[in-house]
């Protein structure tokens, strides 16, 4: 495995390269190569190290989250919960996505510190290991592997946070008066050759949350959701989002509402 | 855990005041302002990205409350007032070095918490637009600028029209896409006049 994601490092920087090098052909190319080293992917790595976390007694209370994680299928159970989130956990009563509820279940069943966990969420370019948390939501994720999204829509507290993500993906503020919808309003946009999805259809939201948890080969590192609003809002030119924050769970319901009867194909590979 | 305790009270809130099953139980103007709220609530400074750049000025309220189409009379008054903030060049002179402009043209820094707030900004183009024909890398989320100049005429007026373009988009369309530079203070006089001349002069390869 472990020379598998330096080939993979390796191969990136030679298709990838600067933007400036960037063509169409290197576009179609990296679809060409993601698909191939998706038969083995390198998130596997990451998947295998949540598993493991998630089944050890960890932190002050000394449990483990496969005895006290409910993720909305009851206590520990991981298969199929990801694609049914986000959704309303009572004993928070929040709606909550699937990294921000195992932030919670750490917090309120392990004894962990927030601030702890918020302190820094995401793998950087210098860092060898990925978080806890990524590697837990890595594990949750590909328990949903080729399972359809079925966010409870129907749940009113669910659409509430569905139609405020719409909102907030329409708000525009800040020195360049961006909005997600900017980048992501359209059909068939671009930043230089980097295809946008367009969030407000099935087609297009449904690309915002495929692959997602992702090994991302600029810079060989493992990211989640929360890390890809984090990076967006950045180049919106926004302040940021607090970690596991409501915002951030309005905005993945939106995309994974949007998603809905489609298949998730499990933690993947991004550019 | 205090943001999650936070955020369970509106939850609770939010699902007594919900009606059944099904679509939206507010108006769109109701989940604005919740959206405008979580946002107020949960995001915080970051590097030169200050708490403040969230609230929206007088033509972000308009097109936000409006889907991006005001109706006629704010879009009149608010593009007066945003023309009124271009500051044209002194010396009556809008041709500066194309070299310089492609320079500016594609460098998308500036203004994200990662940018440190003292280095200048570039003018971020090639994100959005085809300029050049020899850049293969650009974004379409603006229109081609290739032959910008030689389909619309180096003349005094459009080197003037674009001039303000660039300082003030919004000027001209009240809910465009694309940044305020000069108004934002990202690009500068000279800086303008160099982009100016990338779109512009026949020597340029814009044009070419
Ligand atoms: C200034 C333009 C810009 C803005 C504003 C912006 N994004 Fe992005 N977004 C991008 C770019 C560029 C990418 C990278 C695409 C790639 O790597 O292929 C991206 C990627 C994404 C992706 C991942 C797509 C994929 O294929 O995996 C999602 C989801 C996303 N953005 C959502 C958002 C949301 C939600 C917002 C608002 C908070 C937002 N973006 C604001 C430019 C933007
Ligand atoms: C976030 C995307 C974005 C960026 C960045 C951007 N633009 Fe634009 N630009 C647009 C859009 C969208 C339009 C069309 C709508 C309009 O006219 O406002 C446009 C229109 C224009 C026009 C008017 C074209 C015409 O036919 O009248 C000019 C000139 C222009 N841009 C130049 C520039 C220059 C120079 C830069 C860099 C300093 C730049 N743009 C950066 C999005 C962008």
């Amino acid at each position: 495995m472990k020379s598998r994601i330096a080939l993979v490092v390796a191969l990136s920087i030679a298709t990838v390269g600067p933007v400036a090098a960037q063509t169409k052909d290197a576009n179609a190319e990296f679809e060409k190569f993601r698909a191939e080293m998706e038969e083995s992917s390198p998130a596997e790595l990451f998947e295998a190290k949540g598993e493991e976390l998630w089944k050890a007694k960890r932190g002050p209370n000394k449990v483990s989250l496969a005895e006290s994680c409910d993720l909305g299928q009851g206590p520990g159970k991981v298969e199929g919960a990801w694609v049914k989130m986000p959704r309303y956990f009572a004993d928070a009563d929040a709606v909550m996505d699937g990294e921000r509820r195992i932030v919670w279940c750490m917090v309120e069943k392990q004894g962990f510190k927030f601030e702890d966990i918020a302190k820094k969420p995401f793998q950087g370019a210098n860092d060898n290991n990925a978080p806890d948390i990524t590697n837990l939501v890595t594990y949750v994720a590909s328990g949903s592997r080729n399972m359809a999204f079925d966010v409870p829509m129907h749940d009113p507290r669910v659409r509430d946070a569905f139609e405020t993500g719409r909102a907030m993906a329409a708000y525009r503020a800040g020195p360049y008066d961006f909005s997600c919808n900017t980048c992501h309003g359209a059909d068939g946009k671009r930043i230089r050759m980097q295809n946008l999805p367009n969030l407000s259809t099935p087609e297009g939201a449904i690309r915002g949350v495929q692959g997602w948890p992702g090994y991302r080969m600029t810079g060989g590192v493992m990211l989640t959701s929360q890390w890809r609003m984090n990076d967006c809002f950045r180049q919106q030119r926004f302040p940021e989002p607090k970690y596991a924050s409501q915002a951030v769970t309005n905005l993945l319901t939106y995309m994974a509402g949007n998603s809905n009867g489609q298949m998730y194909k499990g933690p993947g590979i991004k550019r | 855990m205090k943001t999650l305790a936070m955020i369970s009270g509106v939850a609770g809130a939010v699902a007594l005041l919900a009606g059944c099953a099904g679509g939206p139980s507010r108006s769109e103007a109701e989940y604005r302002q919740l959206a405008l709220d979580t946002i107020k609530r949960d995001f915080q400074a970051k590097g030169q990205a200050k708490f403040e750049r969230l609230t929206a000025d007088d033509v972000q309220q308009a097109c936000n409350a409006h889907a991006n189409t005001p109706p006629a009379d704010l879009v009149i008054k608010l593009t007066g007032a945003q023309l009124s903030t271009i500051k044209l060049p002194a010396d009556d002179k809008y041709l500066g070095d194309w070299k310089e402009g492609e320079k500016l043209a594609q460098s998308g820094r500036g203004f994200t918490w990662s940018d440190k707030a003292d280095q200048p900004a570039g003018g971020n183009c090639y994100n959005c637009h085809q300029i050049g024909p020899q850049e293969s890398s650009f974004g379409t989320v603006g229109p081609s600028l290739l032959g910008y100049g030689k389909t619309r005429g180096n003349t005094p007026e459009m080197q003037k029209y674009t001039y303000s373009k660039i300082y003030n988009a919004k000027a001209f369309n009240l809910c465009s896409e694309m940044p305020r530079f000069g108004h934002a203070g990202a690009l500068n006089e000279k800086q303008i006049k160099d982009l100016v001349a990338l779109l512009l002069d026949p020597a340029s390869p814009v044009n070419k």
